[in-house]
């Protein structure tokens, strides 16, 4: 362990109003950061700030607000760069999330590129957002989606995904950290097989950009998507990375103001990347606090909160490794602090409420993952997902109550 | 017992429980405990409540001009909310479930504790079984 991987939690918590609360009369506990996570002051005080201060419409506004505005706008855009290691600015779009992101590949790039007979290779634990878009797009060019099959660990069986990859393979789209197993998919070996069949790889970070530092270079990724609030931001801000090559061939996503350069009657072209996917106002006041949310992570550092966050993971599958009838679901040696879980005899749904009673704030349910479920035959899961903000007592607190709960239902 | 008198004597119940989430849970699961048992037969993919989250079965057959209705779920509270409506309009005349006017899931809050979707789950299991009762009244007419 490093010095710098130590963090000091009571401080970080006090930065999260919200934690401060009881829920049925006992103190909250939240664990549904795969969800959401929750915000810190900074970001809380971004949004006041902004509408207080600097608020104008963007980029084309020639007053000193209008330029104040935006100023602070491009400036995340810089962060978010910083923040993925990605080469040049032009090369993140703000979008409304990571769904939003996706759909822009799949209509821009896939829409344009992709013809009958051509393949896209999913993974059996993606999120429906990385599902329908292609399905989507499939449908309407004849393209056809291939499904890389997992282990009942969880993990990816990549021997198959060398058997799927062929001349026909167009796009590779998969998650980095699949939000109901909390697998860390090895993305980096995945992108260099897409890339040796001629294919382009698509990641979907939204549940791996609050744990992994992020570098689009090393892993040499053609797109990845991510999104605000998963990680400490605002709602309704996500991102798109897209190598300049790429988002400069893509058809745009959505047509209006921002994203031409000249309209007429008898046609319109189109303005540079990134403003050719930026159709409209932005959400300019999230993603200024987006830029907040960077800072949050920044300061802690993704090593520490990594560190943590195991920690608590740790904690947790070794605490209900005790309860008899615990099944973790996923269990991959590479695991981010998710935790799916079912206890025998006892439905997600139950026991899901009867935390809430307590406090704990859990999701339960197939986490918009149906196929996932239907691979590992079961209905659904309850979902424990932790952040940097949660800690050893909660940990302590949410194993004992589960405990406690199942003696309710074996009496 | 009418029914109006069946929802009062559950709102009293839950009166008592003062709002105690936990409290409530334990009751509801006891309710559930209650329930009369459904054949296996009867959990058909018909039976199912549409618009429920988790699987919720009701059927109902007549007796004697009553309307017996039978009911099972597949999560232990859940199951306790078809205890309550089955308990309220089981053994009444068709005419009176359909006329029947359920007011007790907002006099006990039950928005709070089981949420809105769970809520819209709810509405459709008393959809179900005015449905149920709508058949049944006119069977009962054509006989």
């Amino acid at each position: 362990m490093t010095l710098e991987a130590t963090i000091d939690v009571t401080a970080i918590r006090k930065e999260f109003p919200i934690l401060n609360q009881e829920i049925n009369g006992h103190p909250l506990v939240y664990f549904d950061n795969a969800a959401s996570s929750q915000k810190p002051n900074s970001v809380i005080q971004s949004l006041v700030d902004y509408y207080s201060n600097d608020h104008a419409n963007i980029h084309r506004g020639l007053h000193s607000l209008a330029e104040r505005a935006t100023s602070k706008y491009e400036e995340v855009r810089r962060k978010t760069q910083e923040f993925i290691n990605a080469p040049e600015q032009e090369e993140i779009i703000f979008t409304r999330g990571t769904t939003e992101s996706i759909n822009l590949v799949a209509r821009g790039y896939g829409a344009k590129f992709l013809k009958p007979g051509d393949e896209i290779i999913l993974s059996e634990m993606e999120h429906h957002s990385n599902i329908v878009p292609w399905q989507m797009i499939a449908k309407e060019t004849g393209a056809v989606v291939k499904v890389i099959p997992i282990s009942n660990e969880g993990e990816l069986l990549l021997e198959k995904y060398n058997e799927l990859l062929s001349d026909k393979t167009r796009i590779v789209a998969i998650n980095y950290i699949s939000n109901s197993l909390g697998t860390i998919n090895p993305v980096k070996e995945i992108i260099q097989k897409a890339h040796a069949s001629g294919a382009i790889a698509l990641i979907d970070a939204a549940q791996a950009a609050p744990h992994l530092k992020l570098d689009v270079q090393d892993l040499d990724a053609d797109f990845l998507a991510l999104s605000s609030h998963k990680m400490y931001g605002p709602t309704g801000v996500g991102v798109l990375f897209g190598k300049r090559k790429l988002l400069e061939s893509m058809n745009p996503y959505q047509g209006g103001g921002e994203m031409i350069r000249e309209v007429h009657f008898s046609g319109t072209s189109y303005n540079d990347i990134p403003y050719k996917f930026e159709a409209g106002t932005p959400n300019i006041a999230d993603v200024v606090a987006f830029g907040e949310a960077v800072t949050f992570i920044n300061a802690i550092g993704h090593d520490a909160i990594q560190h943590h966050e195991n920690q608590l993971l740790d904690e947790a599958m070794s605490g209900l490794n005790q309860i008899s009838g615990f099944e973790a679901v996923g269990i991959a040696k590479s695991k981010a602090s998710v935790l799916s879980f079912n206890i025998e005899g006892i439905h997600s749904y139950d026991l899901g409420m009867w935390l809430d009673a307590r406090g704990i704030a859990v999701r339960t349910g197939h986490h918009c993952t149906q196929p996932l479920m239907e691979r590992m035959g079961i209905e659904g899961t309850i979902r424990a997902s932790f952040a940097v903000y949660n800690t050893h007592e909660e940990i302590a607190y949410f194993i004992d109550s589960v405990s406690q709960i199942i003696n309710k239902f074996r009496k | 017992m009418s029914i109006d008198e069946k929802q009062d004597e559950l709102i009293e119940q839950f009166q008592l429980l003062d709002g105690d989430m936990e409290m409530t849970l334990h009751y509801l699961m006891e309710l559930g405990g209650e329930l009369p048992a459904m054949d296996e037969a009867d959990k058909t993919e018909e039976n199912i409540v549409k618009g429920c989250q988790s699987k919720v079965w009701l059927n109902a057959s007549l007796d004697e001009g009553k309307i017996i209705f039978k009911g099972d779920s597949n999560t232990d509270i859940t199951k306790g909310l078809v205890s309550m409506l089955i308990k309220v309009l089981n053994h009444q005349r068709p005419e009176d479930v359909l006329n029947a006017e359920i007011y007790f899931p907002e006099k006990i809050g039950m928005n709070r504790f089981i949420g809105t979707q769970r809520s819209n789950g709810f509405a459709s299991m008393i959809k179900q079984i005015n449905y149920y009762a709508l058949a049944l009244s006119t069977e009962r007419s054509d006989a």
